[in-house]
């Protein structure tokens, strides 16, 4: 019962915290990893750092505001 | 639980928003509880996502579970990731949620609570939710294209390019008046300037943090700026105190805006992980903060409401904006009920991660309820304050004169009994030197929110701190959205000179860069001068132009939805986004039509412009202009405002002749005609599982 609580709650920590960051634009960077990993093994993935920088430049980068007024 | 238990939940709850709204609106002898707005909306807003929201997905849009979305089938897992709906939810809301539902129902509230109350319940139900439901639809089914690009796809070229030109005008009409906002707030104000000018080296010392010594450690980094955020407002309370700095810190409202100006452009030119991103992270985390503490805090403190249901000025002789409730009041709450500018979020990043097509009715409807009840509480913060306090706040100098006793004198004229003591109290209460001639709805509000925070937590804050903490809120994501704004605005100038001047095309050439940038900075900024300079006050001219624009860009929203509608052979369905476009452009055209054509020079701009004319022919001076020169901005100012509104006029009435042209000739097919992408990769992948 505990352990499931536990679960639970770490569960809802992790959503929390991967909404926080996909406010300001940045997806979950495990999952790209391993999306690389399996879908494009010839590419070697952007390392955390480099993907931080990348997702700025995409999400202020271009003609679409991004945010309401 | 069983399906009748279900039914009577929701009946049960119906039944009390009916009841909530009967008392918000029947009881007006005695002051009401703010709780019974909110139980109304929140009962509603309910029933609304329970029931209609359930016809807008299975019976209008027809959204398949099983069909492939555009993150499913393009995962990259940069742009297109497919995301958990309360991931997405919150990431929409983020991008949604910002000034435009804050400052509107402030500036309505000259009416009293309940017009703007109703128009945002029934508003945001019945047309802001579903365009920005049927817009989110309508996008993910079309591999996450931009409004432009959509209206492109299904009306034509013209039609793409009008309404690509209108969003760029909507962009400048935004920034300069978010850019006035900002500036009537930080006016002879050394408290609030120094705390929103530090969030600049604060920001810069997190991008430089996050370049070279931690790279990436976004989490952190923010928690470190929020701490210094802190700070900067209590180093913000000892600057105001010291004879020697405060004066350092406060300026006249035209040095502010030229301030603004260069900084607007020096932030669009820099690179964007030095100011931009950083500082973008920090209003992030602290607007969806505040935003949370705001609602947990009238929950707590259940304040009495001060203002009276309806004003005397609902026949449009309101001191804060003229005109009349028809049409005036659905131009003025622009976000909140329904803003045209969530189109272009909707057809942004957000159709780009949706994982199942049946999320688009939590993301795109529900958030848009969420940012409808930002609004109802805006109103609220707004009503608690003292009636006489907030018509002190936001009528112009010209109107009730510019010394605590003239306008205490004036104020209680209408009705709204407040002394000169009291205001001077509300001043130094909140740690200003004046609370007057503070249009614009962010400082009204910041008094709002102090007040219902600081009861909320009496014995650890002040009502000072709580009020410059209300202002940075709003001063930060503001200062955002001018920097990304001014970004945006400069891809999309040089995206419509490129079709003319082809080295404009090239976004990555430095001259086109400073010279779009220019371009965009010097629109909005002419606009955010002529309104710090305005002798009428600026926000009365700039806010109904805004919310004019807003609506107009709704309006094209709604008619692309129908278009669409009609073209997938759903037209039983087309009344759905037909009625609420319909209504935008009555509601548009007719407050378009008023400020340029109404005889009443206090509404009509060709008619003030007209009077000052002959005014200066004859040599003489009208107030509230001193100078002959002031007397010349108002004629041209005047004609400026009304060659613009024709032109949005222009821009809404076209897209309509297209619409309908399309939807004339779609009606003749016998077969669908819209242009749907189909996912290749889903085909596959629905086969195979």
């Amino acid at each position: 019962m505990n352990a499931r609580l536990v679960e639970r709650f770490r569960h809802c920590a992790a959503l929390f915290g991967e909404t926080a960051r996909l406010m300001i634009g940045l997806p979950n960077y495990d999952r790209y990893v391993a999306h690389t990993r399996e879908k494009h093994p010839e590419r070697e993935p952007m390392s955390h750092a480099e993907f931080v920088r990348e997702r700025q430049q995409a999400r202020y980068g271009g003609s679409r505001p991004g945010r309401c007024c | 639980m069983n399906g009748l238990a279900r039914q009577l939940i929701f009946i049960a709850v119906a039944v009390l928003g009916a009841f909530a709204l009967g008392v918000v609106a029947l009881r007006r002898d005695e002051a009401i509880n703010a709780l019974w707005i909110v139980v109304a909306a929140l009962s509603l807003y309910t029933i609304a996502y329970r029931y209609y929201s359930l016809f807008l997905a299975r019976k209008v849009a027809g959204l398949d579970r099983w069909r492939v979305t555009p993150a499913v089938a393009n995962d990259d897992g940069l742009d297109y990731v497919p995301t958990h709906r309360h991931v997405l939810f919150g990431h929409h809301f983020a991008a949604i949620a910002g000034a435009g539902p804050l400052v509107g129902p402030v500036l309505a509230a000259q009416l009293g609570y309940l017009p703007g109350v109703l128009w945002l319940i029934v508003g945001v139900v019945f047309a802001g939710a579903v365009q920005d439901f049927l817009v989110l639809f309508i996008s993910t089914r079309r591999n996450g294209r931009s409004i432009g690009e959509l209206v492109r796809m299904e009306m034509g070229d013209t039609a793409g390019v009008i309404t690509l030109f209108g969003t760029f005008m909507i962009m400048i009409i935004i920034l300069s008046v978010l850019a006035l906002i900002v500036v009537k707030a930080l006016a002879h104000s050394a408290w609030g300037l120094f705390t929103v000018a530090a969030t600049i080296p604060i920001a810069v010392l997190m991008g430089l943090y996050l370049r070279y010594l931690r790279p990436g450690r976004v989490g952190e980094v923010s928690i470190a700026g929020f701490v210094l955020l802190m700070l900067s407002i209590w180093g913000g309370g000892l600057v105001s105190q010291s004879p020697t700095l405060a004066p350092m810190f406060t300026f006249e409202a035209t040095q502010i805006a030229w301030m603004l100006i260069g900084y607007g452009f020096v932030a669009a030119v820099l690179p964007v992980w030095l100011l931009l991103a950083p500082r973008d992270y920090l209003s992030t985390f602290l607007k969806i903060g505040t935003i949370a503490l705001l609602a947990i805090a009238i929950l707590f403190v259940a304040p009495q409401l001060k203002m009276p249901a309806l004003t005397q000025f609902v026949d449009g002789s309101g001191p804060v904006w003229k005109g009349s409730l028809f049409p005036f009041l659905f131009i003025t709450i622009a976000c909140g009920a329904i803003s045209g500018f969530h189109a272009l979020i909707c057809s942004g990043t957000t159709p780009k991660l949706i994982a199942s097509e049946t999320d688009i009715r939590y993301i795109g409807y529900g958030a848009m309820l969420a940012e409808s009840f930002v609004g109802i509480m805006a109103l609220v913060a707004a009503s608690v304050i003292e009636p006489g306090v907030y018509f002190a706040m936001n009528s112009p100098a010209a109107v009730v004169g510019s010394d605590v006793a003239s306008v205490a004198q004036a104020v209680s004229s209408w009705g709204f009994t407040i002394t000169p003591e009291q205001l001077e109290t509300t001043a130094k209460d909140i740690g200003e030197t004046t609370v007057l001639g503070r249009a614009g709805g962010a400082p009204t509000l910041a008094v709002g929110m102090a007040q219902i925070l600081h009861g909320f937590v009496p014995a650890f804050s002040n009502m000072g701190f709580w009020y410059h903490f209300a202002i940075l809120f709003e001063a930060l994501f503001i200062l955002t959205a001018v920097d990304a704004g001014t970004r945006a605005g400069r891809f999309m100038l040089q995206d419509l000179l490129g079709r003319f001047v082809p080295m404009f095309r090239d976004t990555s050439s430095l001259p086109a860069n400073l010279v779009a940038t220019a371009g965009c900075v010097a629109c909005w900024g002419w606009f955010l001068y002529a309104g710090v300079t305005d002798p009428f006050g600026g926000i009365n001219t700039l806010w109904p132009m805004f919310g004019i624009s807003n609506q107009m860009l709704a309006g094209i929203a709604l008619m692309l939805a129908t278009v669409v509608l009609i073209r997938m052979k759903r037209e039983r369905y087309a009344l759905v986004p037909a009625l609420p476009a319909l209504w935008l452009l009555v509601c548009t055209g007719s407050a378009g039509l008023i400020k340029l054509f109404s005889r009443d020079p206090a509404i009509g701009f060709i008619a003030q412009a007209r009077r000052y004319q002959a005014a200066i022919a004859e040599g003489s001076v009208l107030a509230p202009a001193k100078t002959a020169e002031q007397m010349q901005q108002i004629v041209f100012n005047g004609y400026i405002n009304a060659a613009l509104t024709a032109l949005f006029l222009a821009v809404m009435l076209s897209v309509l002749v297209y619409s309908l042209r399309v939807a004339r000739q779609a009606l003749k097919l016998p077969q669908r005609s819209d242009h749907e992408v189909l996912q290749a990769v889903g085909q596959a992948a629905r086969s195979a599982s």
